[in-house]
């Protein structure tokens, strides 16, 4: 599987590290929501098909990337720097890579 | 001004080595600069950091990723998004940045003391090189002056192309050795020279 970086080009799936579902959305630290830490830490979608994931490029450039990736075929069809993070629904308190 | 101490010191064996009966395939060398040093703009800062490699390097740096300047000097060249690595045959380098780089601007790192600077150069060099790292290493997708971040197993290597068959790699000091001895093992089939 290749990953295309947006910094470094096509590389290898060994130059990434998984970071994780890229459709959760981290609840406010100072929120003591209960359902909203439960959906952030235990709820996926786990879908057939088109899945958003967060990569870090850990053996390259080092960004954190968001790739949109198929879980049946491997097929990646996009990818951008996580930084730019606009895709995610935003719960109004979660800061995007840039205003961190 | 300190003595360097050269991590390949216990394993370093100039001379030809390997298959060179047909000729030399690869010379390996380490090149010892005195300065090693990382720069990190903030996000929208990075035109200000590239500014400040230019005033205090002298080193131009073309737009884009992965790109950089060879010289036997100075060389700069940029390995991830908003970072360059900038390397001087002379010490003090670190103190000129922290100068002229402002906080808000970006970081300054010395890693002088970290990274150990190897040269591969010759004919096979790009053939070597590709036992190692999975990436492109033709001159079309990897020019001159260009750099890349890549891996190999743990060994984390920064490249940069400062010839059409030179090679310099900035790897971790304490998997220098480790490095080096496997980077011997894999030239013996072209035959090498270490200089
Ligand atoms: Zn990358």
């Amino acid at each position: 599987m290749l990953i295309t970086c947006p910094y470094c080009g096509p590389r290898d799936v060994s130059e990434y590290s998984y970071q994780g579902d890229g459709n959760r959305t981290r609840p406010d630290p100072a929120s003591t929501d209960q359902e909203a830490w439960n959906a952030y830490v235990y709820d996926r979608l786990n879908p057939r098909g088109e899945h958003h994931e967060i990569w870090q490029h850990s053996g390259g450039c080092r960004a954190h990337l968001k790739v949109t990736r198929n879980t049946l075929t491997h097929v990646i069809s996009s990818v951008g720097f996580a930084r730019d993070a606009g895709h995610r629904k935003s719960d109004g308190h979660r800061k995007t890579g840039a205003e961190a | 001004m300190v003595e360097q101490e050269s991590p390949l010191k216990p394993v370093w064996k100039p001379g030809s080595h390997g298959n060179f009966a047909n000729g030399v395939g690869v010379y390996l060398s380490e090149t010892m600069p005195g300065s090693i040093v990382q720069l990190a703009a903030w996000p929208g800062e990075e035109k200000a950091v590239i500014a400040a490699i230019k005033k205090v390097a002298g080193v131009t740096l073309p737009d884009g990723a992965g790109g950089g300047a060879p010289g036997d000097v100075k060389a700069a060249f940029g390995f991830a998004p908003g970072k360059f690595l900038v390397v001087d045959e002379k010490e003090g380098l670190a103190e000129a940045f922290a100068k002229a780089v402002d906080i808000s601007v970006g970081t300054v790192t010395d890693l002088s003391h970290g990274r150990t600077a190897i040269r591969v150069a010759g004919p096979k060099a790009e053939w070597v090189l590709a036992k190692f790292f999975a990436i492109d290493f033709s001159q079309v997708s990897f020019p001159v002056g260009a750099g890349r971040s890549t891996v190999h197993h743990d060994v984390f290597a920064q490249i940069q192309r400062t010839a059409p068959t030179q090679f310099d790699l900035y790897v971790f000091r304490s998997f220098a050795r480790s490095f080096w001895t496997a980077l011997c093992h894999a030239s013996a089939e072209v035959g090498y020279e270490v200089r």
